[in-house]
């Protein structure tokens, strides 16, 4: 404990970051609930000196409004998805490395590229890649080339060409080319995680399941797996928290459009909802969608980790 | 289950790529362990006491000589197949299992014509917990288990599954010294009771002369010496290993022989036949003292310990070796504490004589 005579110099190195985080932390979320709750709230209107009502109308629209759910879905779908898939490679890939000796290390960098690499970057290629070339407004044998290089894939083995990304493409296709864009940008952080968490394993477990006969299966099940579960509990729910706020890697593919040029806004999730209401002028309505969003992942959080409470070995 | 051990080398790659130095950690091992036996390697950290034992277990395979687990040669049968059961330094207790759970993993592994039923697992997990009394704590997680109780744990884990082998790595060494004092009991009654071949490694003498059928006494790869402890401790074949054993350590002396007498200083203080006149190295057992007035060495008095039965005294001679000497006298004898000196006569058995160079024992007619 500091010395109570001189506790005011602790909260005078303490003052720069308390005072950055009042003005960018804790006032913003202060003021979202405050905006939420008035009724139709608008920073210009505000500023105009207009005054609002306090209500929960804001909430009421959101739910009401048709593109929410929508967004709410794709959201949902996506983590749902993205989630396990992400963490159960990720956990194959970091005990295929950790059991390596040589190159190792550099397919731990290989493996961690994605992690220092813009995501709208990553997104283009991944267009470029899901990428077809060809008129989709007729029948089937108007496409003659196909440009991006998985489409190359399946047609060199003598499959069809799908329209993953363009005009024309179908929702189940959007969602594939999304699901492997984020599962690949979410490995490295997770890899890296898990990595560090198996190295940390001691050696001997394995020397004790090995002279009791253990096959390599019920060692991964049976040991690994369970002394790796904190570093697993914690993938998880970090990767649910990001996967709610998915946003940036839509536009990555799609562009701002949130979607194929035909069906813009299909992909839209709930932070591209919020992102949305700002430029009209829906502040409250953006207010309110954001403490929707913060609702969900609050559930989601303390269901995980009840979860974890009980398969979790600390 | 005898174990044989026929020229056991082991030779770990330098890890330093310019220098080609190469570790012997077990260099040329001979050594039969006779059918349920408890035996003791012992030596000083870094001797390859453990790698030894290891090499039992498979866990790391010899650069050269054989493993016999009775007839059948398991040089190059992996762990799994020999049936060892193997007790770690740490344990090694699965943290995220119960006691029961960690006695049960090695019976839940046998596959094919070994394999148990729930019941028959259960009864025979049981029954381990039984021999190691843990019967109560069937349902706990190793961290919530003192030491001594994980210990049992571990050797009932490894007792479990009926092993031909059982492989203790330094079994003590992290338990308090008054565990330690009840656990090495326990374990040379589990022992006597299963009667499985036993293979334990320590660097504490006294752990290993006290539960020991056989000690291997080994000096940076090499064995000194085997034998029953009583014997080794009664006639070591060489400094080392008169060093090593006995607490409190034996006293080391420099001496000569002239005429077949053995000198100390200038103290002709035993007769010893046949050895030629030479300079030697004496070492004498604490309890190898007894006080007599006209005894032949005498040494300055500095300070008289009693510890109830017996009484330490500490003395100084410019011949030994180490600061002071350590001698135990029988509590009975009468000492004076004022005076200035003690004079000993030495027992004979108890005294040692040892090549300056090669530090061999030199040996001389006791009667």
């Amino acid at each position: 404990m500091v010395d109570s005579k001189h506790q005011w110099k602790a909260w005078i190195y303490l003052a720069p970051a308390i005072i950055l985080l009042l003005i960018f932390t804790v006032w913003p979320i202060i003021n979202t609930v405050r905006m939420a709750l008035l009724e139709g709230y608008s920073s210009l209107g505000a500023a105009g000196g207009k005054t609002y009502e306090f209500g929960f109308g804001n909430f009421v629209k959101v739910i009401k409004y048709k593109g929410f759910i929508k967004c709410l879905y794709n959201t949902i779908l996506l983590c749902v998805l993205t989630v396990p898939i992400s963490t159960l490679l990720a956990l194959l890939i970091a005990v295929a490395l950790n059991s390596i000796k040589p190159l190792q290390k550099v397919l731990q960098t290989i493996f961690f590229l994605p992690y220092v690499t813009n995501s709208i970057a990553i997104g283009m290629v991944f267009t470029a890649m899901f990428n077809i070339v060809g008129s989709f407004y007729g029948t089937e044998n108007e496409i003659v080339i196909t440009a991006g290089i998985i489409n190359n894939i399946i047609e060199f083995f003598g499959g069809k060409a799908i329209n993953w990304v363009n005009y024309g493409s179908t929702y189940a296709a959007n969602i594939a080319v999304m699901v492997i864009y984020i599962v690949w940008n979410a490995l490295p952080f997770k890899i890296l995680v898990l990595l560090g968490g198996l190295q940390s394993i001691n050696k001997q477990y394995y020397d004790a399941a090995k002279v009791d006969g253990t096959s390599r299966r019920r060692i991964f099940t049976r040991i690994t797996v369970p002394l790796l579960s904190p570093m697993l509990a914690y993938v998880i729910i970090t990767g649910f928290i990001g996967g709610f706020k998915e946003y940036s890697s839509i536009v990555g593919i799609f562009g701002e459009g949130m979607g194929p040029a035909d069906d813009a806004g299909r992909l839209n999730t709930i932070v591209g909802f919020i992102y949305d209401a700002l430029p009209n002028q829906q502040h409250g309505r953006a207010s309110a969608a954001a403490l929707i969003l913060f609702a969900i992942i609050f559930v989601v959080t303390r269901i995980n980790m009840y979860v974890s409470k009980k398969k979790v070995h600390y | 289950m005898k174990v044989v051990l026929e020229n056991l080398t082991k030779i770990f790659p330098s890890r330093n790529k310019k220098s080609n130095e190469e570790v012997v950690a077990v260099n040329n091992f001979s050594f039969t362990i006779p059918d349920g036996k408890l035996i003791g390697l012992l030596g000083p950290s870094g001797c390859g006491k453990s790698t030894t034992l290891y090499m039992i277990s498979g866990l790391q395979k010899p650069s050269g000589g054989k493993i016999y687990f009775g007839d059948d040669d398991v040089t190059e049968v992996s762990t799994e197949n020999r049936g060892v059961g193997l007790v770690f330094q740490n344990y090694a207790l699965y943290p995220h299992m119960t006691v029961k759970q960690n006695i049960l993993f090695p019976l839940q592994n046998l596959k094919g014509a070994d394999k148990l039923s729930k019941e028959e697992m259960l009864s025979r997990a049981y029954e381990a917990a039984k021999l190691v009394q843990l019967e109560e704590l069937m349902e706990r997680k190793p961290s919530e288990l003192s030491g001594g109780q994980q210990q049992r744990v571990a050797i009932a884990r490894a007792l479990v599954k009926m092993p031909r082998v059982l492989l203790l790595d330094e079994p003590l060494s992290n338990l308090d010294a008054r565990l330690r004092l009840q656990t090495r009991e326990e374990i040379r009654r589990i022992q006597r009771e299963t009667k499985i071949t036993t293979v334990f490694v320590t660097h504490d003498q006294e752990e290993a002369m006290s539960i020991s059928d056989m000690i291997v006494v080994m000096k940076l790869g090499v064995v000194q010496q085997i034998g029953a402890p009583q014997e080794v401790y009664d006639n070591p074949v060489n400094l080392f290993v008169a060093k090593f054993l006995g607490t409190p350590p034996i006293n080391v002396f420099n001496g000569h022989v002239k005429g077949e007498k053995l000198y100390i200083g200038e103290d002709a203080v035993l007769e010893v036949k046949n050895v030629p006149d030479q300079e030697v190295i004496v070492g004498i057992r604490p309890e190898g003292f007894y006080l007599a007035e006209d005894g032949a060495l005498s040494c300055e008095l500095s300070s008289i310990e009693v510890m109830g039965r017996d009484v330490s005294i500490v003395s100084k001679n410019a011949a030994c070796t180490a600061p002071v000497i350590r001698s135990i006298i029988d509590a009975d004898t009468p000492i004076n504490p004022a005076a200035k000196t003690v004079r000993y006569n030495l027992r004979k058995n108890k005294v040692f004589i040892f090549n300056k160079e090669t530090e061999e024992r030199i040996y001389f007619e006791v009667n």
